[in-house]
């Protein structure tokens, strides 16, 4: 594979993931102090492969993230400001107070689709910007998340055939975290691996460790550009784990400690900065300057989203059609 | 000059086929719409004959998705044209198209501009799934638009005017109209716009609200009503959403009572809206209650006799018509 990591690179993905981190710690201490407006999402855990699949995206590319993926958002360049603002209700929040938390994230100036709640939607939204971009004979790409539970959806199973049977240029990154809300994968589905349904439907398929930001840029690098060779779409199924609950007002006193403390040891975020140190690539000290300067960029994103206005009533209908 | 003549199907056949000539970002997709085949109706034969696969793709059984990925596709700025089979069929996809395309622009600004052709109405014995005229679920919902022409010139200029639209719009097209219904089109681009009524037939005693087949009906019933000397004017709304109740209202001043027809069931169908606008918004012009035709409340039925019985028909107008009269 030629999608080794530079140095450069290694620095990169440890920088996005403590931001992920910093930001979405940041916004459950608020919902939890009471600062927050209705429900929020945390995707806690899911760091290395929102951070390491937008990292191997192209700028031209296009990814549908989901309401765990905080850090595409940010690796793609949506400012930290405007996802706090968005989760406030805020007139500067990227839906301008029309959509909740993450949902609605989109902007089309960083080809990111906005999901809704019925988060299989995003797959065929993406499965229709790769077509365009197969009609319009463009190098691009189109990628998008969802979770063990879309898995179970009939929209699942269809995006998967069309992909396939278009030769899509599409890349289906599925985060198993192995909870739907409440239910574990055990009462889902009666398959090991969700990977076996890309085999079923003729797409390339692979399982990865998604708690490895290496092992999801690899993958999701070597997807794109067979993608981008014509080779039709692929799906990695990312095994990982959901340490919060479904949205803040869920304890998940369902899911067992002991399978939480086991996921905890494997931390993505502080592993890859564990490995760093360990390689050499990064000092004690320069981590800790790094996690201060993580704080201090949450920190201003929440101060300015928190100062700013909420959207004007008067506007309540403007938008719902395009000129 | 005697104006060309075309049936309703070849007029929406002409609508594609000018805007596909025009603008390299309309293709068609759709189940069995590409090939030699041409679509169940062979709405689009002609337009896959010309255009070829690369512009009229056939799609696997997946309304739910291939609307979504239209979706997508009209996100990136193409603008599909997508053919449900039968209207029926769109039930399938509905969460692509209330949940994904019409919430989309309010929520963040992108606009998705397709268009769902879909192939509604009955009375030519198919039975509950083949039959069904479910646009009221689509009025109902912010962000669409919804088109319903009745005639062969509108038919084509509402589809010009819907694939030029930003918007997610549905296209409900009658299939009783398709070959039995001629009449005047003009050439090349004939764009109607979406949102203005048109006035099918003018008088002063009473105003028929419709759209679509029962236009027609009603016309056929004002020749009758015409023999007893009441005077029918016919607004035909050619949109749904938006409705353009100006029309409405003007001609309501006019005549004084309103009867709303629509093959529709009438329970909350557009029928109802209008109604209670008429209601609301010229309730000082009225000399009658606003009367509503419509299906039943019961599924499509197949046998002709209870098709018939389900089905609102020229007979049922005059008769409603005569009673409003009475007031």
């Amino acid at each position: 594979m030629t999608e080794a990591l530079e140095p450069a690179a290694k620095l990169d993905l440890a920088y996005w993931m403590r931001l992920t981190r910093t930001l979405d710690d940041a916004i459950v201490a608020m919902w939890k102090q009471g600062r927050g407006v209705g429900g929020t999402f945390s995707g806690k855990g899911h760091e290395a492969i929102a951070v390491g699949a937008g990292y191997a995206l192209g700028e031209d590319d296009v990814v549908a993230p989901m309401h765990r993926d905080l850090g595409c958002y940010l690796v793609r360049g949506m400012a930290p400001e405007r996802i706090v603002a968005n989760q406030l209700g805020k007139a500067m929040g990227v839906t301008s107070g029309r959509d909740a938390n993450l949902h609605g994230l989109g902007d089309l100036s960083l080809n990111i689709l906005g999901f809704v709640s019925h988060l299989p939607q995003s797959m065929p939204a993406a499965l229709g910007a790769a077509m365009a971009f197969q009609y319009r004979d463009e190098p691009r790409i189109a990628l998008t998340f969802v979770g063990d539970g879309s898995s179970n959806t009939g929209l699942f199973h269809e995006t998967l055939n069309l992909a396939a049977v278009q030769k899509a240029p599409f890349v289906v990154v599925v985060e198993n975290n192995q909870y739907a809300y409440s239910t574990p994968l055990g009462q889902q589905m009666a398959i090991e691996d969700i990977v076996v349904r890309a085999d079923a439907h003729g797409v390339h398929g692979e399982i990865i460790d998604g708690n490895d930001v290496a092992a999801v840029y690899r993958a999701v690098a070597a997807a794109a550009a067979r993608a981008r060779r014509g080779e039709g779409p692929s799906l990695i199924e990312a095994k990982t784990m959901r340490m919060l609950g479904h949205a803040i007002h869920d304890g998940a006193e369902y899911v067992p400690r002991e399978l939480l403390a086991e996921w905890e040891a494997r931390d993505p975020v502080v592993s890859w900065e564990t490995k760093l140190v360990g390689e050499g690539l990064i000092s004690e000290e320069m981590l800790s300057r790094l996690h201060a300067e993580c704080r201090e960029e949450v920190e201003m994103a929440i101060e300015q989203a928190e100062k700013a206005p909420l959207p004007d009533p008067d506007t309540v209908g403007a938008g719902v059609y395009a000129p | 000059m005697t104006e060309r003549q075309l049936t309703y199907l070849d007029a929406i056949a002409e609508g594609l086929m000018v805007e596909m000539e025009r603008d390299p970002d309309v293709l068609v997709i759709g189940n069995d719409v590409g090939g030699s085949f041409g679509g169940a109706f062979k709405v689009t034969k002609r337009v896959a004959e010309k255009f070829g696969d690369r512009r009229v793709r056939n799609m696997p059984m997946t309304e739910l998705g291939f609307v979504g990925a239209a979706n997508g596709m009209a996100l990136m700025g193409l603008r599909p044209v997508i053919e449900v089979q039968f209207a029926d069929f769109i039930s399938t996809a509905f969460d692509s198209i209330v949940q994904y395309a019409a919430t989309t622009h309010y929520r963040w600004g992108a606009a998705v501009p397709w268009v769902v052709r879909a192939p509604s109405d009955g009375g030519i014995r198919s039975g509950p799934f083949h039959s069904q005229n479910p646009e009221a679920w689509f009025v109902h919902t912010p962000g669409l638009k919804v088109v319903a022409p009745a005639t062969p010139a509108d038919a084509k200029g509402l589809l010009i005017a819907a694939i030029r639209d930003n918007n997610p719009v549905i296209y409900f097209e009658s299939k009783p109209l398709y070959r039995s219904l001629k009449g005047p089109v003009s050439e090349g681009d004939a764009a109607v716009p979406i949102g203005v009524a048109a006035v099918a037939l003018s008088g002063d005693d009473l105003t028929i609200v419709s759209y679509g087949s029962t236009v027609h009906d009603s016309l056929q019933a004002a020749t009758e009503l015409a023999r007893e000397g009441i005077m029918v004017e016919i607004v035909d709304l050619r949109s749904l959403k938006p409705l353009d109740m100006d029309t409405v209202l003007t001609s309501v001043e006019k005549t004084g009572r309103a009867l709303v027809v629509h093959a529709a069931n009438r329970m909350t169908g557009v029928g109802a809206e209008v109604a209670s606008r008429i209601g609301e918004e010229g309730f000082g012009f009225l000399d009658a209650p606003v009367r509503r035709l419509g299906g039943l409340d019961v599924p499509v039925p197949f046998s002709p006799p209870l098709e018939d019985a389900y089905r609102v028909g020229p007979a049922d107008i005059v008769a409603a018509a005569r009673d409003l009269m009475q007031w």
